[in-house]
């Protein structure tokens, strides 16, 4: 297997916020603490699109190089996660992050800020496997029962896809191939733009479609 | 008299200057770029897959067929 991905289609996305609710139901997330958010851009705009984010798991990510206390670590199948014992909340992690996934509950006194919370790619975290001090820190382990993330699963449209990188780009491929438009996936060469291809990791335009802004012309 | 002043206050200053002695380090030296955490399992080393790594791999990859509906059309 290769590895872990999301992918959001911005021509299915109809905003529902299932994703979000599926995330918040499964995990148990407070008040406050959005593992998974929709953004739509150009609200109310004929042509708007909308976007679910959350953490993306990235090949090279930026909250693993700027934690000052090395909490951050990935699993072979490439699912970032972190130890919430070691978290000292800094928020270096949120500054650093393309897609602003680090979340902090504001629990505390005084608005105090708490150990970080973020998109675990239902993977759980550092304790014995769907035990339950892992779902009281990380959230149900859902890959250890062998499912995908609750939001994917979840997406009525399948505008959000999650699971194996070369699947899903198998999947979107022949989507885009059938409806010949929409070849564009937001924030992928962001998240797992590979160190010596400059133009990220997209997958293959499909026949038909737009070419990628800063293609050649043939 | 003297001798019981000046012993306990030997004894005294020993306890206080042994006190150090007990105490563990409280910070962790932390080595940068290396994760300093507790180590995590692999998802199927668990029941029910028990360290099969194939079988999970095709649990999952069955699932991510699911996300296709044209392969759940033609079904």
């Amino acid at each position: 297997m290769a590895r872990m991905k999301f992918l959001c289609d911005a021509e299915r996305c109809i905003e529902c916020n299932s994703c979000v609710t599926a995330c918040k139901q499964e995990h148990e997330i407070p008040w406050g603490v959005n593992r998974r958010r929709v953004v739509t851009i150009n609200d109310g705009v004929p042509g708007e699109r909308s976007i679910s984010v959350a953490c993306m798991h990235c090949s090279d990510a930026p909250c693993m190089a700027v934690c000052p206390v090395d909490c951050f670590y990935k699993t072979e199948d490439g699912v970032v996660l972190h130890d919430k014992d070691l978290c000292i909340g800094c928020g270096y992690c949120f500054y650093a992050c393309p897609f602003g996934a680090p979340q902090f509950p504001q629990t505390g006194a005084f608005g105090v800020r708490g150990k970080m919370d973020k998109c675990t790619f239902c993977a759980g975290g550092p304790e014995p496997d769907r035990s339950e001090a892992e779902f009281r820190k990380y959230g149900r382990n859902r890959l250890a029962e062998g499912k995908l993330p609750a939001c994917a699963e979840m997406c009525s449209t399948k505008a959000l896809l999650g699971g194996d990188g070369e699947v899903l780009a198998n999947i979107y491929r022949d989507r885009v191939t059938r409806r010949g438009k929409g070849g564009e996936v937001w924030g992928w060469a962001t998240a797992y733009k590979l160190p010596n291809t400059p133009g990220g990791a997209q997958p293959a335009p499909a026949p038909g479609a737009a070419p990628a802004a800063g293609g050649t012309k043939s | 008299m003297i001798d019981i002043r000046t012993t306990l206050l030997a004894v005294g200053a020993a306890a206080l200057a042994l006190a150090g002695c007990g105490e563990r380090p409280q910070v962790i030296q932390y080595k940068q770029g290396t994760y300093q955490g507790k180590p995590d399992t692999p998802a199927y080393s668990n029941a029910p897959f028990n360290g099969n790594r194939a079988q999970w791999e095709n649990e999952i990859n069955s699932r991510n067929q699911n996300q296709n509906e044209y392969v759940r059309l033609r079904d």
